[in-house]
């Protein structure tokens, strides 16, 4: 479980984050949404450690991530598996090495071992025969899936997700919504979701937390969302005519 | 205010590299691998220069004797100290400052605006030891041998146009270049000497501006346009504090 507690963080004079305070529970998907510029990003960044929050605090297994010495926030590292907007995959390394990276560095397997490893999480993810590529011969749909592969190597306790299906089509997006559902299930991890897209919070949104301008507006779930008199919530959700439309007719039924 | 920060900038980011490694042997690899990306494929161009540099001096030196008073082997001496003094010690590094600095400034400045150094620290690894330190050790380890190969191809350079021209004669030339031959393991000295300090200079400064640049494909241009004018700078300022200690008695 993570739990964080009154983050604020703001650049050059300019408050992003305003006292967000949430619980992502373990084995299930938490969704933080909202629209652009919302402080999203800037809010994971500050529960993984890449951006320390001016205030406030990040408790991994009621651990205080903050409060730890270097080399402990290192040991809760090597627990986080990260999948990044861009996939972040090494130019430099081929498929198979890229999902064996963390493992060359942080395991003491031998090479088969790690091969057999990397192997495993790659069909795990339903990319096969594809080893020896570089990820600059790969579509986008497979990178994701690679560097899911290589997010989930390490048996790590708690997943993130930044906008997993940014510039995918709707089939792969739905693949891969599906894909970090099931892996969260199957390894009982904490997994943090970052997404507008309202696809997938309909399909894998377990826990929602909506952010509007740096606060924690609203929580709820895939149920609760769709039926919410929040004017924000429904303002990012019910966007379009269609969905309009939509909501409507589930008032009306 | 800029140059303190960058200053500061640099010192940080020196400090950081001073960690134990997650993994040698991970390390040493990625070590072997900088010397062959930034030494071992940076030979050719060093080769062609330095034959054409060392045929040019010869040719230049021996058209602007014209006294008979001067010896003919002044060509092959001067050939040799302007080769091993200055030539393949600091043009060398001011041209692969060129080709080495804005590689590694492209590269981590890449790395950094796709996340890829993000994704490193994200798994716990120390990305600007794993980055960078096997870049700077790896040119240390190498630039001395390059440098050799520069004096090489540069002597043969001269060689070169004294056996195939007759603007001095070949034994002219190589009494030249034995002549005086006193200072040469000095002076062989002072060229590693200074190659070993530029090769960290055009590393750590190159790595400096590349891991920190932020933005998209503009900034790593600029980012790597700073390494190569910052590296060019910092070298000639430390050629002359070098010069300065280790030549003026």
């Amino acid at each position: 479980m993570i739990e964080i507690k009154n983050i604020s963080k703001s650049f050059n004079g300019v408050q992003i984050l305003h006292d967000v305070s949430c619980v992502f529970e373990t084995g299930k998907t938490n969704l933080i949404i909202g629209q652009s510029g919302s402080g999203k990003s800037v809010l994971t960044k500050c529960i993984v450690g890449l951006i320390e929050p001016d205030t406030g605090e990040v408790l991994y297994d009621g651990r205080n991530f903050l409060a730890l010495k270097k080399k402990e926030k290192k040991e809760i590292r090597k627990e986080i598996g990260m999948l990044f907007q861009g996939s972040a995959l090494f130019d430099s390394l081929t498929v198979v090495e890229n999902v064996m990276f963390p493992l060359k560095m942080f395991s003491n397997m031998t090479k088969k071992e790690m091969l057999e490893r990397a192997n495993f999480c790659l069909e795990r993810v339903n990319i096969i025969g594809k080893n020896d590529l570089y990820p600059a011969e790969t579509s986008g749909g497979m990178q994701k899936r690679i560097a899911i592969a290589r997010a989930i190597v390490m048996n790590p306790k708690y997943l993130f997700c930044d906008e997993p299906n940014s510039g995918l089509d709707p089939v792969t997006s739905i693949l891969i919504d599906n894909l970090i559902k099931d892996l969260t299930e199957e390894y009982d991890m904490t997994t943090i979701v970052i997404t507008h897209d309202m696809n997938s919070v309909l399909e894998i949104g377990d826990n929602i937390m909506f952010l509007n301008q740096g606060h924690n507006h609203w929580t709820g779930n895939k149920e609760t969302i769709l039926t919410t008199d929040n004017k924000e919530v429904n303002d990012f959700v019910y966007v379009s005519k269609f969905l309009k439309q939509i909501k409507n007719k589930i008032k009306n039924d | 205010m800029n140059i303190f920060y960058h200053i500061g900038g640099y010192f940080l980011l020196m400090k950081s590299l001073f960690t134990k490694p997650e993994k040698i042997s991970v390390y040493w690899d990625r070590t072997l691998d900088e010397i062959i990306a930034l030494g071992i494929k940076s030979l050719g161009i060093v080769v062609i220069m330095s034959f054409f540099m060392g045929s040019v001096l010869v040719i230049q030196t021996a058209t602007a004797i014209d006294s008979p008073l001067i010896p003919r082997y002044t060509v092959g001496f001067t050939l040799k100290q302007s080769i091993i003094l200055e030539f393949s010690p600091t043009i060398m590094s001011l041209i692969l400052a060129g080709k080495i600095g804005s590689n590694i400034a492209s590269e981590l400045g890449t790395m950094r605006v796709t996340e890829q150094i993000d994704a490193l620290e994200i798994m716990g690894v120390n990305s600007a030891g794993y980055l960078i330190s096997p870049k700077i050790i790896g040119l240390m380890m190498i630039f001395p041998i390059v440098v050799i190969f520069s004096m090489f191809f540069g002597f043969l350079g001269g060689g070169f146009i004294a056996y195939t021209t007759d603007l001095v004669s070949i034994e002219d030339f190589l009494f030249g270049i034995r002549v005086f031959s006193g200072d040469n393991g000095f002076m062989i000295f002072y060229a590693l000497f200074k190659s070993i300090v530029f090769a960290f200079i055009i590393t750590s400064v190159s790595s400096y501006f590349g891991y920190n640049a932020r933005g998209g494909a503009l900034e790593v241009g600029k980012a790597s346009t700073d390494a190569v004018v910052y590296s060019s700078i910092i070298i000639l300022f430390s050629n002359v504090l070098i010069t300065q200690l280790l030549l003026i008695p």
